[in-house]
């Protein structure tokens, strides 16, 4: 048996064009979905699965992880039978905590890595970072590209660098950052998506969450189709994260259903789909509790972490 | 029980969709989500509006309009006879040279403006009516014709005191009464269409609803009651085809806006031969739907289902023939197909409704037939498996595939969820088969690349064309055809023409 | 004493295609003058004639139609400074047929400047009738105007050469092509129009002349099928008629009858728009 070719840059010039005011209207009509009842439980139920809980902030400690890993195993106890999240995104400095907090449990835990969020530190930085993460017990990594070299067309630069990273990874998945509020266009998003995933990432991601703008339903949907694509030509399926600005309940659900109509059911699990929030968690335990209440709820019921 | 058979009929020959993986259909689904009705009341009875009063048939005609939904009954509706129209025309004279004729301009613009004002207000009440009445899905009716027509009487208003900016070197004046006949497939929006530029530019009208669908002119007619224009301004008389025919041959009509399909439009014209009568036509189509190599394909997929699914493929300008270029062609069929399983087929008031129901029983005889003759030429026929409700009229959106320029149905309009494929090799030949046909109404064409776009959009022969997109409307942008899709525009500044003499 | 010279006689004969053949149908109409002699025998076209006259009139159509403005305007007002070149000769001719020296004087120069006037609007109608609109959503749109087709013209019966000129210069501007039946009263003007045409660079098939009865060639004019406008100038009492044959294809027709063509204001640019389409372009504004 000969080994499987190593991965090769593609041409990104032959990649589908993207048309932004299309893009814009087709993810409009997601909007339009009315999910409603029994169907709207089921889709935030599924949601809550799909979180990776998140906090990156330089104020970070061990205590406010542990508290965050806490919150992850128990969201909202005062309802049965809930799902937990799918994972806790964390520093690397932080995941050794956080591997700890949950230790035993499924909830992953996943590390940004490669000079988070610019990325803007040489290869061997960036690897030592992400090998740190993988040695401190991180299951799945969130790398940033390096959009500064993209932009310039140093796309080998770029895809090394991913394949590097995943090497690195080992068995721990590969989210790849696009941080598309960079890119400056969704024909950018789309080529950034294609050699991402060509590279091997396991997850291409939107953002760092420390730029605006973050995910938006078009930057996603260009993804999604993104994602199709590259399963038709290789039948192998990659991963989606939108992260940043998802925080809301409604919006999380036109999100689900814009994965529904785009990739369909095999991706409406959180091994292909999750949501990098902070804040979605709560609104979304909200809208359960007034599901099964019939009454509108106040934050002051639900604990912030 | 022919309802169910034609039902069966549509559901049986055709290759099902594959047990496709991603298949749409599986796990999650979405409740049912209806329009709220309550607010909506359908009046067991309507009369004719003539001169600013709903008043009995003459001769005690009347017919029944159905939900296609579900086949049953809504309201009876009067049936306008000759002697009806002689009275509204004489009501809409009597107002033309009366308090209409004499009114400023700028004082009929606020009665123009006040429509469009009212229609906002009554906007969700227009678009529950709407979707009972014709069958289109509550999404459509509540997104796009009742907030288009709307901003039509919005946009022509203010053209009624600015009209000789509109005619460089001549001063426009209203022709008269205007005979207005619209289609059953945007009820309200023909309407606007047709209303707003004639009482803008200071005509009186008579206005005549499609049989299946008079329910939202009739509603309007009440609103235009209630928003105070003179007795006789606007009058609607409901009726089938003699209603329309007695109507255009009036002598006392000055003016006929027609809209409808080209033989009917054909026959209006030989109608009015030795008239002096004006006339403008809004016909039928088969539009080109060109796809290059080199298109946002995820995009122009997309433009294909708004053009041919939009309105259950109910549109004359629909994006009725696929033409691919050979190197993308299957992956754009693939991914077209993948589109198609997903589009909700049923009820028109849930807000999920994608494609509604078939407006009547008789356009879904005429798509059967043409289903049948496609499959007799030898097509591949291709339909989403989606369920269909137990009663009503319904299509599920069909690809013909394999088909040839010299087939019926990339030849004929077929006015349902139909689309024909057809590859190219070379823009030359791509124009040589979206011109191919006596129609000329719309056309679209999707590259990335600008050059070809405007080459394209310039060599088409049609009325409309939408480059990267396709069925887009606006009140300010022209719309009419080439060829045998009409003659005359309407929407914009060159819909004004319509409605006035530039003589002397 | 020297013999008399004998004049050398002119032979009138159709306009197509770029050719000058005689009718297909071998007849003739005599053409008198006033006082009996006979003027010419002018071709008498057959439906033949007029549909081989489509053909060619369709085979022009693209190539003219995308032609630059420019051009059809340098061409317009080569056509001019050509009949302006050969002035005396059609005011002879029109005089020959029937009209006053000093009216067929007027007549000429009268078609010179509309010829003129038409060339100047070839690059000016699209801008006056063009608009950008500003729709609601994120799309670029604007609507021009674009030539009909093969527009057939009955010319007006009353004058032989400024009837025919004022109908022929606005389709022709517009970048339509043409195929125009001259009036039955003063075919000559027309037939030596079409020479004029012939030598301004006008390319082949964008205008072809006919004459013959109007009587015997309208109701092909309104029927054939691929005819995209009539203009009708001609008897009032053929109207009806040919709106209903019209109908067949939806061809537009525009009457022009018993209009009079020799004022200031039997020139505009709305006879131009007569035989013009609305083109409504969208295209998305984004990236």
């Amino acid at each position: 048996m000969a080994a499987p070719a190593p991965p090769a840059l593609p041409d990104l010039t032959r990649v589908t064009r993207v048309d932004e005011v299309g893009v814009t209207e087709r993810a409009a009509r997601f909007q339009a979905r009315s999910v409603k009842k029994a169907s709207k439980v089921a889709a935030l139920r599924t949601v809550l699965s799909m979180i990776d809980l998140t906090t990156l902030e330089g104020q970070d400690t061990p205590g406010k992880v542990r508290q965050l890993c806490r919150k992850a195993l128990h969201l909202h106890d005062a309802l049965p039978g809930l799902p937990h999240v799918a994972a806790v995104c964390v520093y690397p400095t932080m995941v050794a905590v956080a591997r700890r907090a949950l230790a035993g449990t499924d909830v992953k835990v996943a590390s940004v890595a490669t000079a988070f969020p610019a990325g803007m530190s040489p290869l061997e930085v960036k690897l030592a970072d992400t090998r740190r993460a993988v040695e401190a017990g991180a299951d799945e990594v969130d790398m940033v590209i390096s959009r500064g070299e993209f932009l310039r067309g140093e796309y080998g630069y770029v895809f090394d660098e991913i394949a590097a990273v995943k090497e690195v990874c080992g068995a721990a998945h590969l989210k790849v950052i696009l941080e598309t509020g960079e890119l400056g266009s969704l024909d950018r998003v789309r080529q950034a998506s294609v050699l991402a995933m060509h590279a091997g990432a396991d997850f291409i991601k939107t953002s760092t969450g420390k730029i605006q703008p973050a995910a938006t339903m078009p930057v996603v949907l260009v993804m999604l189709q993104a994602i199709l694509d590259h399963y038709r030509e290789t039948g192998r399926r990659v991963g989606m994260k939108p992260a940043g600005g998802i925080s809301n309940a409604k919006l999380a659900i036109h999100y689900l259903v814009m994965l529904h109509e785009t990739l369909g059911p095999p991706w409406m699990t959180p091994g292909l789909f999750r949501f990098g929030a902070s804040s979605l968690a709560n609104d979304v335990l909200m809208q359960l509790q007034k599901e099964a209440t019939g009454r509108y709820q106040s934050p002051d019921y639900f604990s912030r972490d | 029980m022919a309802r169910s058979d034609t039902r069966t009929r549509s559901d049986t020959p055709t290759r099902r969709a594959p047990a496709n993986p991603l298949a749409f259909q599986e796990g999650w689904s979405y409740a049912p989500a209806p329009e709220s009705t309550d607010h909506v009341a359908v009046r067991e009875r309507y009369g004719l509006f003539i001169g600013g009063d709903f008043t009995d048939p003459a001769q005690g005609g009347a017919f029944q309009t159905l939900n296609p939904a579900t086949g049953r009954p809504l309201a009876t509706v009067a049936e306008a006879s000759e002697e009806d129209v002689a009275r509204a025309v004489a009501a809409a004279r009597k107002a033309f040279k009366g308090p209409w004729g004499r009114m400023k301009p700028r004082e009929r613009a606020k009665y123009v403006y006040r429509i469009g004002r009212m229609l906002q207000e009554r906007a969700r009440e227009f678009a529950v009516l709407e979707s009972l009445d014709g069958g289109k899905p509550i999404r459509e009716s509540r997104d796009v014709d009742v907030p288009l027509a709307a901003a039509h009487f919005f946009y022509y208003a203010g053209w009624a005191d600015k009209l000789e900016y509109a005619f460089p070197g001549r001063t426009p004046r209203p022709l008269g009464v205007a005979a207005q006949v619209i289609p059953w497939n945007f009820p309200l929006l023909m309407a606007a269409w047709k209303l707003a530029p004639a009482l803008a530019c200071g005509n009186t009208v008579v206005l005549k609803p499609a049989e299946t669908t008079p329910l939202t002119a009739l509603r309007l007619a009440e609103l235009i009651r209630d928003a105070d224009l003179p007795p006789g301004v606007v009058n609607v008389l409901p009726g089938a085809g003699a209603t329309g025919a007695a109507l255009v041959r009036h002598p006392g009509v000055d003016k006929v806006a027609f809209t409808g399909s080209t033989a009917v439009g054909r026959g209006i014209m030989k109608a009015l031969a030795g008239t002096p009568k004006r006339y403008t036509l809004e016909l039928g189509g088969k539009a080109a739907n060109v796809v290059f190599e080199d298109a946002a394909l995820d995009q122009a997929v997309e433009g294909i289902v708004n053009g041919i699914f939009f309105n259950q493929g109910h549109v004359c300008c629909a994006g009725s023939r696929l033409l691919v270029q050979e190197g993308v062609a299957d992956e754009v069929v693939e991914k077209l197909k993948r589109r198609m399983d997903t589009l909700i087929v049923g009820d028109p008031l849930d807000k999920n409704t994608d494609i509604g129901a078939i407006n009547s029983a008789a356009q879904l005889e005429t798509i059967e037939r043409y289903l049948r003759i496609g499959r007799e030429e030898g097509a591949e026929v291709y339909q989403s498996g989606q369920p269909l409700p137990g009663e009503g009229y319904w299509c599920r959106p069909t690809l013909f595939s394999g088909v040839s320029q010299s087939d019926r149905v990339v030849q004929e309009e077929i006015f349902g969820p139909v689309l024909a494929i057809q590859t190219f090799r070379t823009p030359d030949e791509a124009l040589e088969k979206a011109n191919n046909t006596p129609y000329g109404l719309s056309g679209g064409v999707w590259t990335d690349k600008g050059a070809k776009v405007f080459r394209m959009t310039r060599g088409i022969r049609a009325g409309v064309v939408w480059a990267n997109t396709f069925n887009k409307f606006d009140p300010t942008a022209p719309f009419g055809g080439y060829k045998e899709s009409g003659m005359g525009r309407e929407g914009g500044l060159h819909g004004l023409a319509p409605y006035l003499t530039l003589e002397g | 004493m020297a013999a008399a010279r004998i004049p050398v006689s002119k032979t009138y004969k159709l306009f197509i295609g770029g050719q000058f053949p005689r009718t297909e149908s071998g007849r003739f109409l005599p053409l008198h003058d006033g006082q009996g002699r006979l003027l010419a025998n002018v071709c008498r076209a057959s439906r033949k004639d007029f549909r081989n006259a489509v053909v060619a009139a369709r085979k022009a159509f693209p190539g003219w139609a995308s032609a630059s403005a420019y051009l059809r305007g340098q061409i317009l007002y080569r056509i001019a400074e050509m009949l302006e070149s050969r002035r005396d000769g059609f005011v002879e001719e029109l005089t020959l047929q029937g009209a006053a020296r000093r009216a067929a004087r007027s007549e000429v120069e009268t078609s010179i400047d509309r010829l003129i006037h038409y060339a100047g609007w070839s690059d000016k109608y699209t801008q006056v009738f063009s608009t950008v609109n500003p729709v609601s959503s994120p799309h670029f749109n604007f609507s021009i105007p674009e030539p009909t087709g093969v527009v057939a013209l009955i010319a007006p019966p009353d004058t032989g050469l400024l009837g025919l000129v004022s109908n022929l210069a606005p389709a022709l501007v517009g970048g339509n092509t043409v195929v125009a039946l001259a009036s039955e009263r003063a075919p000559l003007s027309a037939v030596s129009l079409a020479e004029v045409i012939h030598a301004s660079d006008v390319p082949a098939g964008v205008v072809n002349l006919l004459t013959g009865r109007a009587e015997e060639l309208a109701g092909h004019f309104a029927s054939h099928m691929d005819v995209n406008a009539l203009v009708h100038c001609g008897d009032d009492a053929l109207s009806a008629g040919l709106q209903t044959a019209a109908a067949e294809n939806l061809k537009r027709l525009v009457l022009r009858t018993g209009r009079d063509w020799s004022g200031d204001d039997a020139q505009d640019p709305y006879l131009i728009l007569d035989t013009q389409e609305i083109k409504t372009t969208w295209h998305p504004v984004g990236g």
